[in-house]
């Protein structure tokens, strides 16, 4: 197996892995970096369990290579901290297994930073990336409704 | 009550929200100690293994061990008929073949892709109708040898695994009482539970012969029971540790990756391997949902008092039997919709098929039966012109009438299926009409359905909970109930700090379970966490009450019975002031000249369920479970005339609770499980091809519910109390699926004005049915 070594910045911080060039960026923060926040739901896209933010934009992190995040700012669901949006889950009862919850709320931290006052149709085109299977949806609806200020304007 | 019924926040809700809180995996990434396994897994649904050939997979470096189906021992819940890994033949598409252990999960699958299999296609069976049929290919040749739990009986040289009677009254006279009859078959093949997290195990065997195992399990000590059966270990050197789980629904009360994962481990000198399940095989290779055909004939006077039943239910049970006999039997238990109904005859049959092989699913196989049962009260309604819910109305079952299994009800054994009928007529404006014309286009409909449940666990089922104090007078609270996202041990500290009267963030919840050192809950199912643990827990509480009244009493020189307990302190009834902190006498109080007495306050509480009992073989009568919860659903719908495409608007549910014990969760469990009916109803199930493959077992393909799809849901609790429960409080996790895909089925049959029988309710469903495509 050919090896190479990666310079990535993830929440802020410099960190050097030894990875393959095949490594996707999700395998190298669970395995190399105990970044274990992010979830591999299904590997391919489909259910945004290990979404991230790659230089403040949302990226599923199962469909990056590591080799491509060299040079940008990774931030992962450790690298957040007290933000309102984790607030408003937990509040709002958001989340019941949890397994589903760090994708959600990075993509929804993304979103606010990118549409801080985005309507429900700039939601629902963000948030239908991701798959809940405990809730109805509504509690994360209320959730990310408690911290888009101005929706639509 | 100060904490009971309030929407406290659950105790690992900050672990969950910053990517803290560990699931199985998680624990385990980069960790070097332990090698993986990956599966080889049968491309074909049922087919002879000519060859299976390691010769190149084994030139692969890194690899550990590539095990083959040979000499491995048969397993299986209640009939032991399932190879860990296929021995001569296959019996499903995504059946394991082989097992790799090696360095690296990139270097075992590597080597999983050079293992070479020859097969010989075997004929397929791709319904549970056709694997009745005479002369259907067989797919256990001599299901009869199998080792089996007493009861189960087998039909030999049949793809029948059990069949499960209910007799009730007398058919004879039940159709000569009725003037008008229907009947009618419904069916659906069957999906999938996909919880977030894919199943997970990892095992070590110590040098001293101990098992620990690590999984993502809703039975962690199922797991240890089941493993030591299997393969012949010690229960007690067996140790099965489950950490936070990614949702389970059912699907993860099955044992399946652990035995894997053991299986790795003997193979590789004990060392520590895990097996991760992908996507794929999560759906597919690991237990799944079953499916029905069912056959319904329901007989009634002309003003619409049922009279008779009779039923047929053709369980899918995939496979391998796992769980499949236990959900036909709870099948015929609760065979009918809520409802008094004299005469009863109900086969309900677990039935051998060349697909993915069934575990538990949220409901356990009531929505199942329910789809169909409601379904036919609908279209009995429609024979005798009636409102559905007014038929459903004046055959409410409740205290003094026999359920299908002859108990004899009462008021706390069975909730009220009237009020819950009436609230949910009221919440979606039933009496206003079931169709309202929007434009010529659309309509917007409504359908009901009713609901009940008990749970058929096994009459012997246990839990246990131990309180242990801190110095500064916390409890940490110990409960074998898994958090699989139900949020159960939150509910259970709020139980304890009631009946402590103290501050719930004074009670420190364990997690994770451990079976070496967590009291049994027998498996984390059937909605029975609050009501089991929740009883033992109680005892556990009053223990400790004792405890810390009477090292109090010697200290105060008072009686016993002159002392009350709240917020953290013992005192005088009479007067308050007087009184110690638990701190002071938590572990053990000291005198002022060092004398010491008392110890660590340790509680323990235990349950078992009361006078359930064995279903009779021939009559199926006899007590399955403690209480039937029950409520009533609308669904209304926005339906398109022209292309047969729906949008579900609104969704009412009255479910009767006891006693709501936390508001928003109790919500949340309704709304959740409402969400995983409706997809069940609409859009989810596999699609097999006529080899019996599954042709969808990704979630790009098999499509889950996603944001904004959802409707807005109405949820009402009524609370008549069950006299055994904690505070009263009934099932409440998976009541909220029970009635939608029969409500959703209602609703659009009246909008298509066609009966639409199968699911998912999909439009290309509609326009076969309404255009007899």
């Amino acid at each position: 197996m050919k090896l190479t070594s990666l310079m990535l910045n993830i929440n802020g911080e410099d960190r050097t892995v030894i990875v393959r060039p095949a490594d996707t960026l999700l395998e190298i923060l669970r395995e190399k970096l105990g970044l274990t926040g992010s979830k591999p739901g299904c590997l391919n896209g489909d259910c945004g369990a290990c979404t991230v933010m790659v230089n403040q934009r949302t990226m599923k992190s199962c469909l990056m290579l590591g080799v491509e995040g060299e040079g940008t700012e990774i931030t992962t669901i450790e690298g957040l901290k007290g933000t309102p949006i984790q607030q408003a889950f937990v509040e709002n009862f958001a989340f019941q297994c949890g397994y589903c919850t760090p994708g959600f709320i990075m993509n929804s931290q993304a979103l606010i930073q990118a549409h801080p006052n985005a309507d429900d149709e700039k939601i629902k085109e963000w948030l239908e990336s991701n798959i809940c299977r405990c809730t109805g949806y509504e509690e994360i609806e209320k959730a990310i409704m408690s911290v888009i200020k101005n929706p639509g304007t | 009550m100060k904490t009971i019924g309030k929407s406290v926040i659950r105790k690992e809700a900050e672990d969950k929200v910053t990517g803290k809180a560990k699931y199985t995996d998680d624990k385990y990434a980069g960790d070097l100690k332990v090698l993986h396994g990956r599966l080889l897994t049968s491309p074909y649904a049922h087919a002879r293994i000519k060859s299976v050939n390691t010769e190149e997979a084994w030139k692969v470096r890194g690899v550990r061990a590539i095990i083959t189906g040979e000499g491995l021992p048969l397993t299986g819940e209640e009939i032991r008929d399932r190879p860990p890994i296929a021995v001569d033949k296959v019996r499903y598409h995504g059946e394991v073949v082989a097992l790799v252990v090696a360095d690296d999960p990139v270097i075992a699958k590597r080597a999983v892709s050079y293992i070479n299999v020859e097969y010989d296609l075997l004929p397929v069976v791709n319904s549970p109708t056709e694997a009745v049929q005479e002369g259907a290919p067989l797919v256990h040749e001599n299901v009869e040898e199998y080792d089996r739990d007493e009861d189960i009986h087998p039909i030999p040289r049949s793809n029948i695994s059990n069949q499960m009677k209910i007799r009730k009254g007398n058919m004879e006279q039940g159709w000569s009482l009725s003037e008008v009859t229907i009947e009618s078959n419904f069916s659906f093949s069957p999906s999938d539970h996909t919880a977030m997290e894919t199943r997970c195990a990892v095992c070590e065997i110590k040098a001293d012969g101990y098992v620990h195992i690590e999984t993502s399990s809703q039975a962690p000590f199922m797991v240890k029971k089941l493993i030591s059966a299997y393969f012949d270990i010690e229960v007690g050197k067996i140790v099965v540790d489950t950490p936070l789980v990614g949702g389970g629904y059912g699907g993860k009360a099955s044992v399946f990756q652990e035995i894997l994962a053991y299986i790795a481990s003997k193979a590789v000198g004990g060392r520590a391997v895990k097996v991760l399940h992908s996507r794929e095989e999560d759906m597919i290779t690991t237990p799944c949902h079953v499916g029905l055909d069912a056959q319904i004939k329901l007989g009634a006077t002309r003003n619409g008092k049922l009279k008779a039943a009779r039923i047929q239910y053709l369980f899918d049970g995939g496979a391998y039997s796992d769980k499949a006999v236990h959900l036909s039997r709870a099948g015929g238990v609760d065979c009918t919709g809520p409802y008094e109904i004299e005469h009863i005859w109900c086969d309900s049959y677990a039935v051998y098929t060349n697909h993915p092989f069934a575990s538990p699913y949220r409901g356990f196989s009531h929505s199942e039966v329910l789809f169909a049962f409601e379904r036919a009260m609908d279209i009995l309604a429609q024979e005798l012109n009636m409102d559905p819910l007014h038929l459903r109305r004046i055959n409410a079952i409740g205290p003094g009438d026999l359920t299908p299994t002859q108990v004899r009800l009462n008021r706390s054994n069975v909730g009220n299926v009237v009020e819950c009928i009436d609230r949910v007529k009221e919440l979606s404006k039933w009496d206003e009409g079931k169709i309202e014309e929007i434009n010529e286009r659309i309509i917007r409909v409504k359908g009901a359905a009713c609901l009940w449940k008990n749970s058929t666990i096994p009459p012997d089922s246990v839990s246990g909970a131990i309180l242990t104090f801190n110095e500064d007078g916390s409890i940490n609270l110990i409960s074998g109930v898994v958090e699989i996202g139900t949020g159960t041990k939150t509910v259970l500290a709020q139980m304890l700090a009631e009946r402590l009267k103290m501050d719930i963030d004074q009670i420190h919840v364990r997690m994770k379970v451990d079976t070496q050192t967590t009291p049994e809950h027998w498996k984390t199912v059937a909605s029975r966490g609050t009501f089991m643990a929740g009883r033992a827990l109680l005892e556990a509480a009053n223990d400790v009450i004792c405890q810390l009244k009477e090292i109090t009493a010697t200290v105060l020189r008072s009686r016993v019975d002159d002392l009350d307990i709240g917020d953290q302190r013992v005192f005088l009834k009479e007067d308050p002031s007087i009184g110690l902190h638990f701190k002071e006498i938590a572990h053990g109080y000291t005198y002022p000249n060092g004398n010491s007495i008392g110890g660590q306050i340790i509680g323990r509480g235990n349950y078992i369920l009361q006078r359930m009992t064995y279903l009779d073989q021939e009559t199926g009568r006899g007590n399955p479970g403690p209480e039937w919860s029950v409520g009533a659903q609308v669904v209304e719908v926005e339906f398109d005339r022209r292309d047969y495409t729906y949008r579900v608007v609104k969704l009412y549910t009255v479910l009767d609770v006891g006693k709501v014990l936390n508001f928003m969760a109790a919500r949340g469990q309704v709304t959740g499980a409402a969400s995983m009916g409706l997809a069940f109803a609409s859009r989810e199930t596999f699609l097999f091809d006529d080899l019996g493959r599954v042709l969808n077992p990704q979630l790009r393909t098999y499509r889950p519910i996603h944001y904004k799809e959802h409707p807005e849901y109405i949820v009402e609790f009524v609370e008549t109390p069950h006299i055994d429960a904690p505070f009263g409080a009934r099932g409440v996790g998976e009541q909220g699926l029970l009635g939608i895909p029969a409500a959703l089925g209602n609703g659009l049959s009246t909008a298509a004005n066609v009966s639409l029988n199968q699911l998912p309710l999909i439009p290309e469903l509609i326009w076969r049915t309404k255009e007899g495509k």
